[in-house]
């Protein structure tokens, strides 16, 4: 029993990384159907600055909580620019473009911001120093720790403020207007432009700190790792429903623990038929049938293009 | 679902990228020294040599190592000025990024191939060494790997298969041994990344720890770009081994070192030479302590000519990552070869690399008729205080006393059964 729900356990904490970058891909893509590939690159950029200025903090004698806020506090608005910068340059000259052509310059984008961070951290591994209390819990026997209770409330609390932000304040319905007719949201006095400046600046800040919790949890972090995060996240978001926010969430969790009971238990299930190297088989399996059965995603909105 | 179009067409722009980079890369060689003595100018050829490598993505670290290696040993033989075949030799060094990526492999393989090149050295991975070794044997370009340990490589039946490196078979071997009579473990649960070299390394282990008396509890996988290990290690928790094996790179073994202890595994951690980096005790912080590797060849401490090549690639490059030693000798043992032959046509070459019998920095090189390493050793490490630290070689010279005595081998010669004692002898002794 101690191992299923360590499985759970599991399952929630991978499904939350998941969810939180799959806000991301979620929030742009509602307000301009368009996939920013190059988001899973911001996460990684947010955890490598985040893992900078903490290791120049080291030598400070400061406690470690606070190294690490003030090395999340540096990755926010380092993370932020780089989505404003983003939007700028490859994705705002081809607003009227045809659809294809943002979908490639955010892959080039992504390959732009990999090779610059080759270039700025090198190719090595950087391990995340031991800075967080290691506070571990036990629940039925199974062991959670305090960075991953961390990662789960702060994927919960972000996506209850996105969805209040969205749905409840000034710059939520501007964001709405602009996700259902950019044009006509135009000629009622929203400024579009800035809007989605903002989308991609916040979906960015979220960025940030998911990459920071990434490193803090499996204590490494590399030029390379946002390339299979953001693909993962990006799965996540089409199985909840790109587009929508909570949708986002429980795509993410959904992914998280199919990979983990799947890895966990397909061996003993099928005799050792199949094994751990069937997760991800079954993790897209899933995401098969939602899509045959659910175009739009497990909570996604029907588009109303079907007539 | 546009999704699956635009992987892969990422990953060609990626590809794309990666080789225009790497073009860009190449330094210009150092110019050959002037002969003053020579009245009349001697013929000069350029003889290019491809270093192939993943020079991008999650083990760009060690890719990189390799490559360093190569130019090193390059620059040092430009600096020579060598005349071969009565023509002043200037070696360039081709490198490419294969990405780990078998695909990517043969795509630069061709590549290489296409460039006429003189000869290979690499890859770094047994999966993508393996398939680009049937295109250079149909070109005729010898190959020398460094660090792919896959069995299968040298056993296609291929003329222009080389390793300087011990092969999976004895490291498996060693591994088993050692896991059986060293930590006396009774279980072991086995983890791979899937790839040649894990999958076949796993094979090996697996092999000898049945021989060895003991059980296999659970087979379980992973690949060689995950970070999150935790629903197999709690699988495997659940039936309480005394030994996790895992058969992949420290990219892997370093978090999975690290989320081993934090579920509360007791057993100890096992990798072969992949894992066998200052790198993967980077990543795995103090859960790294007590935890074991193996290495084919000697530590570099009690390699032949270790200390001076440590500090020749250090001054340059920084610290060794893992394979540099071995890809240093490649270079050499075949610029040897080259020069037996009196000629740098690989059709020409290529016997003499056969009867190699040359004292490299790692170890006395001689090959088999297969191209692997004669006399393999390979040597156990555990961390101690944050270090990997020398326990014991099994196998190796020492251990199999001049079974098949090398045409070449000097009989005299006591340094081949200990090479510790062996006189720091650079590369080029003869």
């Amino acid at each position: 029993m101690d191992i299923f729900i360590q499985q759970i356990i599991n399952g929630l904490v991978l499904g939350s990384i998941y969810a939180l970058v799959a806000l991301g891909y979620t929030m742009v893509y509602g307000i301009m159907g368009l996939i920013n590939f190059a988001h899973g690159e911001v996460v990684m950029i947010g955890a490598m600055v985040a893992l900078t200025v903490i290791n120049l903090l080291l030598g400070s004698g400061l406690p470690g909580v606070v190294m690490a806020l003030i090395g999340l506090a540096a990755a926010v608005p380092v993370c932020m620019a780089t989505g404003f910068a983003i939007e700028r340059i490859a994705y705002r000259p081809l607003r009227n473009a045809p659809k294809l052509a943002p979908l490639i310059t955010a892959i080039g984008v992504s390959i732009v911001l990999q090779n610059v961070a080759m270039l700025v951290w090198g190719r090595n591994y950087h391990a995340f120093p031991p800075i967080l209390p290691s506070v571990d819990f036990e629940v039925f026997e199974a062991t959670i720790t305090g960075v991953q209770v961390a990662i789960i409330a702060i994927a919960a609390l972000m996506m209850i403020g996105l969805t209040l932000l969205v749905q409840r304040t000034r710059l939520g319905r501007a964001m709405r207007a602009t996700a259902e007719n950019p044009s006509i949201a135009q000629l009622m006095g929203v400024d579009t432009n800035r809007i989605i400046s903002l989308t991609f600046v916040i979906g960015s800040s979220l960025a940030a700190v998911a990459g920071f919790m990434v490193s803090a949890n499996y204590s490494i972090a590399h030029y390379y790792m946002g390339f299979i995060l953001g693909l993962k996240a990006f799965t996540a978001a089409v199985l909840g429903g790109i587009g929508n926010l909570a949708g986002a969430m429980l795509g993410g969790i959904l992914l998280g623990l199919i990979e983990s009971l799947g890895a966990g238990y397909i061996g003993d299930l099928t005799g050792g038929f199949l094994g751990s190297h069937y997760q991800d088989v079954f993790a897209f399996f899933v995401l098969i049938l939602v899509l045959v059965f659910r175009p739009s995603g497990l909570v996604g909105e029907k588009v109303a293009e079907r007539a | 679902m546009q999704f699956p179009r635009l992987t892969s067409m990422s990953l060609a722009v990626a590809a794309a990228l990666a080789l225009a980079a790497c073009g860009d890369k190449k330094e210009e060689p150092a110019p050959p020294p002037a002969a003053p003595a020579a009245p009349v100018a001697k013929p000069e050829v350029t003889v290019n040599i491809g270093h192939v490598a993943p020079l991008t993505g999650p083990q760009a670290h060690l890719g990189k190592d390799n490559e360093n290696a190569a130019r090193l040993a390059i620059e040092e033989l430009n600096a020579k000025a060598l005349e071969i075949g009565g023509a002043k030799i200037k070696f360039e060094l081709l490198a490419e990024d294969d990405q780990a990526d078998p695909k990517q492999g043969t795509i630069v393989a061709q590549k290489l191939v296409d460039a006429k090149v003189n000869g290979v050295i690499g890859h770094l991975n047994s999966g993508t060494t393996i398939p680009a070794s049937k295109l250079y044997s149909d070109a005729g370009i010898p190959q020398i790997s460094g660090s792919a340990t896959n069995p299968k490589y040298t056993q296609q039946g291929f003329a222009t298969t080389f390793r300087v490196m011990a092969n999976d078979v004895q490291q498996g071997h060693a591994l088993g041994e050692f896991a059986a009579q060293a930590i006396k473990a009774k279980t072991v649960a086995i983890i791979d990344d899937r790839t040649a070299y894990g999958q076949g390394l796993a094979d090996e282990f697996e092999k000898a720890v049945l021989a060895n008396g003991g059980k296999v509890v659970t087979r379980e996988f992973t690949t060689d770009k995950a970070t999150d290990f935790a629903a197999i290690l709690t699988k495997i928790k659940s039936k309480r081994p005394d030994v996790v094996f895992y058969g992949g790179m420290d990219a892997q073994g370093g978090p999975m070192v690290k989320q081993l202890k934090s579920l509360g595994l007791k057993a100890k951690f096992l990798t072969g030479d992949g894992g066998c980096t200052p790198e993967l005790i980077k990543l795995a912080g103090a859960a790294a302590e007590g935890q074991y590797c193996s290495l084919p060849g000697v530590p570099l401490e009690q390699m032949p000519g270790g200390k001076e090549f440590g500090d020749k690639f250090s001054a340059k490059y920084g610290q060794i990552q893992l394979y540099a030693p071995y890809v240093y000798d490649a270079v050499y043992v075949m610029v040897e070869a080259m020069k037996r032959a009196n000629s740098v046509e690989p059709a020409k070459y290529l016997p003499e690399v056969g009867k190699t019998d040359f004292q490299g920095v790692s170890s006395k090189i001689a090959f088999d008729a297969n191209g692997d390493l004669k006399n393999g050793a390979i040597s156990l490490y555990q961390v101690k205080e944050g270090k990997w630290e020398y326990l014991q070689t099994i196998g190796g010279a020492a251990a199999e006393p001049e079974a098949a005595p090398a045409p070449a081998a000097d009989a005299a010669k006591p340094a081949e059964a200990a090479p510790a004692a062996a006189p720091a002898a650079t590369p080029e002794k003869k």
